[in-house]
């Protein structure tokens, strides 16, 4: 994978861009804030004639019980790294044009985006099937962990789909 | 022979600690460095005892189970518990 770190990590900030497959990918960790109109921002593209987007948000309630607050926690440089070949795989599975992931580190209160995903294509079809296919890859590879806390107690969540290999899905 | 080892989420919580640096002999794998590393934090048995619970990264690429790859000096393990990105 041809990986070209561009953007200087700047305090807490990590981010990496490349290109594949004619395809730019941008993607972030970040503990700020998450909002979507730079991550659309990023693949904005002029022969572009669709965006697709995904917002995974924090939700208040699991199996009944009040969910307080939820804190992520990423293994950094992999994650980077495992979003990146992620993006890579979609830009090589579909026509994309630009494509763009990022991903919360800590605090994240309850109604805010922990993971945004963007992408761009000529043709609808490919940008909003390579956002479906790419969430689902990230929960079940990428490591990074959420910690919901309740009132008295908190748990450590674990995703069905967590499949940490590095074996391909088909 | 030194290896760098992190412990991410439960394991964190478990080991008291983020990070960790590990003496091992040379060629050992890393099923031998998660056995040192069992002895010396007993309590992550509460997330490793469970088959599949766990997994090991070697320099940021996730290990198959019965991985025999040998270690070398400076090699960063991580100690991944069941991931929840997303």
């Amino acid at each position: 994978m041809d990986e070209s770190p561009a953007g200087t990590p700047q305090g807490n900030l990590h981010e990496l861009t490349h290109r594949i497959n004619y395809t730019d990918i941008y993607v972030l960790v970040t503990p700020s804030d998450l909002k979507l109109d730079p991550l659309v921002g990023k693949v904005s593209d002029d022969g572009a004639g669709a965006v697709a987007t995904f917002s995974g948000v924090t939700r208040d309630t699991f199996n009944g019980k009040g969910v307080l607050r939820l804190e992520y926690e990423a293994y950094e440089p992999m994650a980077l790294k495992k979003m990146a070949e992620i993006c890579g795989e979609a830009a090589q599975k579909w026509s994309l044009k630009k494509v763009a992931m990022a991903h919360r580190t800590g605090l994240v209160g309850i109604g805010h985006p922990s993971v945004i995903i963007a992408a761009s294509s000529a043709h609808r079809a490919d940008a909003l099937e390579a956002c479906h296919w790419a969430i689902d890859e990230l929960k079940a590879r990428v490591p990074i962990w959420k910690k919901e806390f309740y009132e008295g107690g908190d748990v450590w969540k674990e995703n069905a789909e967590s499949r940490q290999s590095t074996t391909q899905q088909q | 022979m030194k290896i760098k080892v992190l412990f991410f989420a439960r394991a964190r919580e478990l080991a008291g600690t983020t990070e960790a640096e590990a003496d091992l002999p040379e060629g050992s794998t890393a099923k031998e460095a998660m056995q040192m590393l069992l002895e010396k934090y007993p309590d992550l048995r509460e997330i490793e005892g469970e088959e599949g619970k766990c997994v090991l990264a070697l320099n940021q690429e996730y290990l198959e189970k019965n991985a025999t790859t040998a270690l070398k000096e400076g090699d960063e393990i991580a100690i991944i518990p069941p991931i929840s990105g997303g």
